[in-house]
């Protein structure tokens, strides 16, 4: 910030030191792309790109395929997303400018709190809550006068995409609606009081600013939320079922990449290892993907958003 | 005209009802897990949950003790080097880091910020556990560093860029040495915020199962050497949750429950911390 112009050798050490560490910390996000691709070699020589498109995942036979995996993280993803970025939308434009403002503050501060909840709590209630208040209160009424839709095929066992889905959008709302809250501030208050002037009700102000304003950050606060999707594992493994098949219904069972990870990895070995670390792979370089994604779209908007905790 | 008008304000109120649904739907699922947090994990939170050792299927008591020192152990390893290394980090990133070398690094801890906590399991699994051949707290405290050092350097940075630049100008206007002004100055100036930001990743790491699977692994007993697989409260939580036993399922709420209350009152006592300086 600041330039010193006399070069005393204490500061030179301490400036010396501190660049050390930001060195380490480079070095570190290095190495986890370099030791993740080395271990994961054998994989992408021995299966190539049938990895990604290849349905079998069998270690009897020490074939091993992605697809299945992969269909369902990114299905549950956007699904979760279906749901959450409506919800969130809605809730943030409520905090901004719907709340009395006693309500603001508590709305927030109880949304920050649910992303303060760890992944194995949500799991927890996923299994014995969730699960149940699903199965009974909308799978099986859905199952037995819209069972005929494909999307609502089969047997309302309880552990499914669906549970999966919604337990994500839960757990991504408040990012979502923290980064849209940011968005949506800034609006120019002008603008807000422009269209209000003119007679606008207070609806008409949101869909003119919103549209007019928002819609690129919006689309960011929506990828970002999608990257926390497509990485959540404890949840999803507790309550998508873990059946690597290939789903047409939300009812039925499914696998994520995260899950395959957290139930194989502490007893696989060799070419399953190598395998399992090549979809760690493939999921570090998609969400590595989707938050740039987010963050470029969101630098215009706000600055630091996308940096949430 | 006036049904035009009506129209409107109709159109208008059902927005404004939509709007206080969609906050209500958002902050509904955190009662309902609180509620049942509360009133399943109460059954079995009795103090021998907080004295005893894990006791097999069956066996009426048994605690979750191991786990709660585990994690405080494998919690407080993580820190003993990630605080230093995190905190330089931000201290170069906002006092000295221009260029292209700076700019790279704070990429570098944007990319790592939202890469999934299962990797970095999987990147401690490679780098500890493979050479060691065991499992370890070592391990997990690797992985679980890669989920620290991320949030901290940018809250530091962050919070040290608050700092007026007249203040820096002032120290060192006295004479006092760059780097004193910097860490004595600057640095405590903003230390409430840094703090925040390292209790805020305290209370995250306190929490993550996914990167403890298969470094820490878990443990049945006592353990209170590193290069040995360890107990923690999340691993014992899923575990317990996943687990066909009836009598497990209520340890698993019991678990829970103590495990929101370790990291909810660590969460939000660093929010405290900030807004009492503000």
């Amino acid at each position: 910030m600041v330039r010193n112009t006399g070069r005393n050798p204490k500061d030179k050490l301490f400036e010396g030191a501190s660049a050390f560490f930001a060195f380490a910390v480079l070095a570190l996000t290095a190495l986890l792309f370099v030791v993740l691709l080395r271990e994961s070699m054998q994989a992408i020589r021995d299966f190539g790109a049938s990895f990604l498109y290849s349905r079998t995942w069998d270690p009897v036979v020490d074939q091993y395929g992605a697809l299945p995996f992969i269909y369902g993280t990114l299905v549950s993803s956007f699904l979760a997303i279906l749901m959450a970025v409506p919800l969130s939308l809605g809730a943030a434009i409520f905090i901004n400018d719907f709340a009395p403002p006693w309500l603001k503050n508590p709305v927030a501060f109880l949304a920050e709190l649910l992303a303060a909840i760890p992944s194995v709590i949500f799991g927890l209630w996923g299994i014995f809550v969730l699960v149940p208040l699903l199965r009974d209160g909308f799978m099986k009424p859905v199952s037995k006068y819209l069972g005929w839709i494909p999307l609502f095929e089969g047997p309302a066992y309880g552990p499914s995409v669906l549970a999966a889905s919604v337990l994500l959008a839960i757990m991504i709302v408040p990012f979502i609606l923290s980064v849209s809250r940011e968005v949506l501030a800034t609006v120019p208050q002008r603008q807000k009081e422009a269209v209000l002037s003119l007679g606008g009700t207070r609806w008409e102000m949101i869909r003119i600013v919103v549209g007019q304003h928002c819609i690129p950050g919006i689309f960011g606060a929506t990828v970002l939320g999608l990257g926390r999707a497509l990485g959540e594992t404890m949840a999803v493994t507790m309550v998508i079922g873990n059946r690597p098949e290939i789903f047409y219904s939300f009812f039925q069972q499914g696998y994520s990449m995260a899950a395959v990870i957290a139930n194989e990895f502490a007893e696989a070995g060799g070419l399953q290892l190598s395998s399992l670390i090549l979809i760690g792979l493939l999921l570090f370089l998609v969400t590595f993907v989707v938050n740039l994604a987010s963050q470029w779209m969101l630098s215009r908007m706000v600055k630091n958003a996308s940096r949430g905790i | 005209m006036p049904t035009i008008r009506l129209r409107r304000k109709a159109v208008d109120t059902t927005m404004r009802w939509t709007f206080y649904a969609c906050a209500f739907l958002v902050i509904l699922p955190l009662f309902l897990i609180f509620f049942d947090l509360v009133i399943k994990g109460a059954k079995e939170l009795k103090w021998s949950l907080l004295t005893d050792l894990p006791r097999p299927v069956g066996e009426p008591g048994g605690g979750i003790a191991n786990g709660i020192l585990g994690s405080f152990v494998i919690t407080l390893l993580t820190m003993l080097w990630s605080v230093p290394m995190a905190v330089m980090c931000g201290i170069y990133l906002a006092e000295y880091g221009r260029g292209k070398f700076a700019s790279v690094v704070r990429f570098a801890v944007d990319s790592l910020t939202g890469v999934p906590s299962i990797i970095m399991g999987i990147f401690a699994y490679i780098l500890i556990v493979l050479p060691m051949k065991r499992f370890s707290a070592w391990a997990g405290a690797v992985a679980l560093t890669m989920i620290f050092i991320p949030i901290v350097v940018r809250t530091t940075e962050d919070m040290l860029r608050t700092v007026p630049k007249t203040v820096r100008e002032a120290a060192l206007a006295l004479g006092i040495e760059r780097w004193k002004t910097t860490l004595y100055i600057v640095v405590r100036t903003a230390s409430a915020g840094i703090l925040t930001g390292i209790l805020l990743a305290m209370a995250r790491i306190v929490g993550e199962t996914a990167p403890l699977l298969f470094t820490a692994l878990g443990n049945q007993f006592w353990q209170f050497r590193f290069d040995q697989p360890m107990a923690a409260m999340p691993l014992q939580v899923f575990s317990y949750a996943i687990s066909p036993y009836e009598d497990w399922h209520d340890k698993a709420w019991a678990a829970a429950l103590v495990l929101i209350t370790i990291v909810l009152f660590i969460n939000v006592g660093a929010r405290v911390l900030t807004r009492e300086k503000k």
